[in-house]
């Protein structure tokens, strides 16, 4: 399943990228994802809360992937 | 998109009049804006600039639920929420609120409400730049 990532803020500093195509095995939660993205950028630990996005919306962890979803990784917000 | 909402995000530098012009109507009593600025210090630290990014499809579809938000929870005409991205200096304006209705309380309820919301949940990001570094607004709560 090929999920789509957007990184934006700090979590684009950390991970060094701004979006990147990953390859899933299985069909996966948004919290599996979450745990998979902090085993890859170990940095991102550092950070307490972020947020997700499907295509656009907001979502809770429990959200399930579909194939070709955008998931954005959103850092705390300081817009304003 | 309802025409009682103008919501803009954008690199160019923001013109307040015309948020005001947008929610301006002769059926009302009153308008409220907010002009967010570039406070030159955070900390009691000096702040050089500041540098807004967002995630700009959904930031303004974030933006565009709080204004509809706005609309049902008071009883207001019209509101106008414009953010800018980019490099800002000090005392630039990086967002500007304006609301309009028949009676003042609701339009200052309702500013208050845009702006705090808009603080909350929409996908922008502020980086502040210190003589000594730079650092992501609010990264490590």
């Amino acid at each position: 399943m090929t999920v789509n990532t957007l990184f934006f803020g700090i979590v684009m500093d950390i991970t060094g990228e701004r979006k990147i195509s990953f390859d899933l095995q299985k069909e996966i939660t948004i919290r599996e994802f979450q745990e998979y993205l902090l085993k890859k950028y170990p940095g991102l630990t550092d950070i307490k809360i972020f947020a997700f996005a499907v295509n656009e919306s907001y979502v809770k962890e429990d959200h399930q992937l579909q194939e070709n979803d955008v998931v954005a990784v959103i850092p705390p917000v300081s817009g304003g | 998109m309802n025409n009682r909402i103008s919501v803009i995000l954008t690199q160019e530098k923001l013109d307040q009049q015309k948020c005001y012009d947008f929610v301006q109507d002769a059926s009302c009593g009153g308008i409220v804006t907010f002009a967010g600025t570039v406070r030159d210090h955070t900390g009691g630290k000096e702040v050089k600039q500041l540098e807004f990014t967002a995630y700009a499809s959904m930031a303004v579809k974030e933006l565009t639920k709080i204004a509809e938000q706005a609309l049902k929870k008071f009883d207001i005409l019209k509101i106008a929420i414009h953010h800018a991205e980019g490099l800002l200096q000090v005392g630039d304006v990086p967002v500007v609120i304006a609301v309009s209705s028949a009676h003042r309380k609701a339009a200052f309820e309702a500013c208050e409400y845009a702006i705090d919301a808009l603080k909350e949940s929409v996908p922008i990001w502020k980086k502040e730049f210190f003589e000594d570094g730079e650092v992501w607004v609010n990264a490590h709560p």
